[in-house]
């Protein structure tokens, strides 16, 4: 079983990297670029039977160790 | 008095927290190895500074799930003295030992530089030694000290004393200019809730002897060692 996790910053968290990234992108003519935050993808490989159980398991690993809620969200897709 | 220093997988201040309490003010100190899972014994533990896990993930996240965190979080439930310095901090606040989080510098650069504070609590255990107010001189070195919490976080830090430390001009004003890292409300050090746990970002350790430039972080350590004094 395959699982994606995106985590990514929570609205009103300074994301002085994707600020920079924009500043970057200006400079490169794309000026069209309104906004733009960094966050992480993860691919987990995981062995694992049922789909409805290892939710709840991936969200206890985002929760506990993947995502820091304080400053991040996290999505999980799973196959 | 004797100090447990935490020993991590990238730590490298280590050394330096080591050499203070025990040569600068002549207190037993003794390493403890992550792997560790007994603070026995100890009157203080020190987090120290460095690069726990080579910072994967995020700064101190998986240092915190070191097997002898679940006994520093036992040991600082029982009221024993924890203190973070630096990477340090970064794994209190991942273990939920202090509120908030690190985030990346707003300049997204790591700074090393000598940092002026202004003692924000001279009533707490790690902060008695100092006066109010007192801007003291001592080094920051890192890349992800921007401190953030969430506006109720703040509030109950601000209203309960418990930022301890905060960037500041050398004549003690608060200003923009002053913060070397985007941090909220310039705030470089806090204490837990219980006021037994500090978090600092600046390096008390790197400050203890003039021949390292500044004597300005030798206050936390006189501090530490007047309460144990008075106990």
């Amino acid at each position: 079983m395959k699982a994606r996790i995106y985590v990514t910053l929570k609205k009103g968290v300074l994301d002085p990297q994707g600020k920079a990234v924009v500043g970057a992108l200006h400079s490169m003519s794309f000026n069209e670029v309104k906004d733009l935050r960094i966050g992480k993808y993860m691919e987990v490989e995981l062995d694992a039977s049922s789909k409805e159980t290892e939710e709840v398991r991936l969200r206890e690993m985002c929760e506990k160790l993947l995502a820091n809620t304080v400053i991040e969200n996290y999505r999980i897709e799973m196959d | 008095m004797k100090f447990g220093i935490i020993v991590f997988p990238g730590s490298n201040c280590d050394h330096d927290c080591y050499h203070a309490v025990k040569h600068v003010f002549g207190c037993e100190a003794e390493y403890v190895w992550h792997k560790e899972t007994a603070l026995a014994g100890f009157d203080c533990v020190i987090l120290p500074g460095g690069f726990s896990y080579g910072d994967y993930l995020r700064t101190g996240a998986i240092a915190r799930s070191s097997p002898v965190m679940s006994e520093v979080v036992a040991f600082a439930k029982r009221g024993g003295l924890v203190l973070g310095i630096c990477n340090g901090f970064q794994i209190l606040a991942e273990a939920g030992l202090l509120p908030g989080v690190l985030m990346r510098n707003r300049a997204l650069k790591f700074i090393c530089a000598p940092a002026h504070l202004r003692v924000e609590n001279n009533s707490t255990v790690f902060t008695s030694a100092y006066s109010a107010g007192q801007v003291i001189d001592v080094p920051i070195a890192h890349a992800d000290g921007n401190y953030f919490a969430d506006a109720d976080t703040l509030k109950r830090l601000e209203d309960g004393g418990r930022v301890v430390f905060r960037y500041s001009t050398v004549d003690g004003k608060v200003t923009i200019d002053a913060n070397p890292n985007g941090s909220l409300s310039n705030i470089a050090a806090i204490v837990n809730e219980a006021g037994n746990v500090m978090g600092t970002m600046p390096h008390p350790e790197r400050a203890c002897e003039q021949a390292l430039g500044s004597t300005g972080g030798r206050g936390v350590f006189e501090s530490i060692l007047k309460g144990f004094a008075g106990t």
